[in-house]
């Protein structure tokens, strides 16, 4: 299902923190969000989501966000925010099984289909094994998976993702979002999301957009996008990409890797002149 | 016979209808029997000793279908229908009332220090009641007791207000600007309700009573006068326990999820207010109800609203009913304001859950 922004601007706090944003996302492709902090990348996030006032035009599916129903909204489109609201003491069934809610009356009561398919998303991230803990006794990694268990049991043709592996350490980012990967494939998913990580970015993204102050700076292939010049410009660091098929590895360098190995120099001088004197 | 093994891979844990409804069954089954035993020990205590089993064979006598003789004789019979037993169904409907409302503002707040008070229903109803005191509205109406229908008319006057005043042109206000609105309310209504009562000195000591809550009654009319309320009230938070257990992952991922956060915060304020302004309106200012009955039912039972809600409904009538009969016992001929009691339990537990919060 396709995703488009039409002139979208948001103002928070009388600071326009998005401002007239224009993009359309091919139905089953993997947009990556990317932009120094502060960018608007959460806001772009929330206009999909429906949980922030804009202005301009979102489409999804083709139809104006503004008139789709928030229920049937919630059909097309799962969200797994950057900071997700664990209820306490919930446990992981019946927290995936929340993500069916858009799906069920207006009593928001599960039906046995509910559950099964719940059941059946938990095995398929192999979390079948966390059934019955509590998703606050989880590691972040375990929660994430979790989070995302969720929006998967959601059944929605979009995936919009905000940071999904903000908090996660190396190996746990690629789990998730191999996983994220390959749901794609399998269901032919939309994907939008924000990365803060670059490389990881160049790694999954088929599309990228650069967002900074606000603004839709750049928008293309991974290759297209991740040049060593838009890096210096936005982010202030220098890099090295390298393109290898559909994917890029960027490599970043220290910004003062020069002075810095002087200045270690010179702490391990001064160390050894006091470890001479006692 | 022997079962078949379970293959591996097979998806062995199935909380669908097995476990985890018979859990829930168990702790429903609880809270109805918690509601029969309070009960009959609520009618078989009193001044006049009337042996236990007679008085269930009186009560099991009413039910359809049943035809035992209790061997009770007229007197005690009018001991037990017209004077024990009123008291007793106004004492379960509060119970209810009070900790049902309270799990319904704890879960529409997402804040476990919500109880139904929390949006100026005491003071409002406080403010009613005094006013109806003072001007000696019973000498004037003469055909019934207008201090109950006072006190509920000031308690919703208050929810209405802290509600209105929170609401910006266009868009309803958050719950922590709701809250504030319910405080500065409640400030405003106890501080014009301590002036009347102060110029008004000769009434201090009924207003006190009111406020310290009592389920002193004659007859039925009490409970006729809560019935229907009460029924609109469970009937709107057992609809809104699905809505509430979505609303814990808080606004915008309900959002998310296809629920409409602000209607559904409202229709169950309004149900939960509904009920607690008609509960204080009738039996005064019980306190701790609302926060510590639906605080133990999550500490045994969980914590989703499927359980939490209807459980409170259970175990709170069971709760006021048991703490009537000591209210009625304790210090027996002489009464114990309820609300004594209840806080003289209350508040001990309430300072363990925080602790127990404080430590995990």
């Amino acid at each position: 299902m396709q995703v488009a922004w039409s002139g979208v601007s948001v103002v928070l706090g009388g600071r326009t923190v998005l401002d007239g944003f224009d993009l359309s996302v091919a139905g089953g492709s993997w947009l990556v969000v990317i932009g120094p902090n502060g960018a608007g990348k959460t806001s772009l996030m929330r206009t999909l989501a429906g949980t922030v006032g804009h202005t301009g035009t979102v489409r999804i599916g083709g139809e104006d966000a503004g008139g789709i129903p928030g229920r049937e909204r919630a059909r097309r489109l799962a969200v797994v925010p950057q900071h997700p609201v664990i209820p306490p003491g919930i446990d992981v069934f019946d927290y995936a099984l929340l993500g069916r809610s858009p799906h069920q009356g207006l009593r928001f009561s599960p039906s046995e289909r509910d559950r099964r398919q719940t059941l059946e998303v938990l095995h398929r991230l192999e979390l079948g094994g966390f059934i019955g803990r509590k998703v606050d006794t989880l590691s972040g990694g375990e929660r994430q998976r979790v989070v995302v268990a969720r929006a998967l049991v959601q059944d929605t043709p979009i995936l919009v993702l905000d940071e999904p592996t903000s908090f996660l350490d190396l190996g746990h980012q690629l789990e998730v979002l191999e996983l994220i990967a390959e749901l794609r494939t399998e269901r032919s998913l939309t994907v939008v999301s924000t990365l803060h990580d670059l490389t990881v970015a160049g790694q999954f993204a088929d599309r990228m957009a650069v967002l900074d102050h606000g603004r839709l700076i750049t928008h293309g292939s991974p290759a297209e996008v991740l040049t060593p010049e838009m890096i210096a410009s936005h982010w202030g660091v220098h890099a090295h990409t390298e393109v290898d098929g559909g994917s890029v590895t960027v490599t970043v360098r220290r910004r003062q890797q020069a002075s810095a190995q002087a200045s270690s120099r010179s702490i391990r001088g001064q160390s050894d002149q006091s470890r001479s004197r006692s | 016979m022997t079962s078949p093994p379970a293959g591996p891979g097979v998806a062995r844990y199935r909380p669908t209808g097995s476990d985890r409804s018979r859990l829930g069954g168990c702790w429903l089954s609880a809270g109805i029997a918690s509601v029969l035993v309070a009960a009959v020990i609520g009618v078989a205590t009193g001044p006049v000793p009337i042996p236990i089993w007679q008085v269930i064979l009186e009560l099991a006598d009413r039910l359809p279908l049943i035809d035992v003789d209790s061997s009770l004789s007229p007197a005690d019979r009018a001991i037990i229908w017209d004077l024990r037993a009123p008291r007793v169904v106004l004492g379960l409907l509060v119970g209810a009332l009070l900790a049902g409302s309270g799990a319904a503002y704890q879960g529409v707040f997402r804040n476990p220090l919500a109880d139904p008070y929390l949006l100026g229903i005491a003071a409002g109803a406080g403010l009613g009641a005094t006013i109806a005191i003072v001007t000696r509205l019973r000498d004037a109406v003469g055909f019934m007791d207008p201090v109950p229908l006072a006190a509920f008319v000031g308690a919703l006057l208050a929810v209405a207000a802290a509600g209105t005043l929170s609401t910006r042109r266009g868009s309803t206000g958050s719950p922590a600007t709701l809250i504030l609105a319910g405080v500065a309310v409640a400030n405003f209504f106890t501080a014009i309700q301590t002036f009347i009562q102060q110029q008004n000195s000769e009434t201090l000591q009924q207003v006190f009573a009111w406020i310290l809550g009592r389920l002193s009654t004659a007859g039925w009319g009490e409970v006729r006068l809560l019935a229907p309320y009460a029924v609109i009230c469970v009937v709107g938070l057992l609809l809104s326990v699905g809505p509430l257990d979505v609303l814990a992952v808080g606004d915008e991922e309900a959002t998310t999820l296809g629920l409409r956060p602000r209607t559904i915060r409202r229709l169950v304020l309004m149900a939960a207010s509904l009920g607690a302004a008609a509960a204080v309106a009738v039996s005064g200012l019980i306190g701790f109800v609302g926060l510590v009955v639906p605080h133990a039912v999550r500490m045994l039972a969980g914590t989703s609203h499927r359980r939490v809600v209807p459980l409170s409904l259970l175990f709170g009538a069971a709760f006021l009913t048991l703490a009537d009969v000591l209210a009625r016992t304790v210090r027996s001929p002489a009464e114990l304001p309820i609300g004594v009691i209840t806080a003289f339990i209350g508040a001990p537990f309430f300072l363990l859950i925080l602790r127990r919060q404080a430590t995990s």
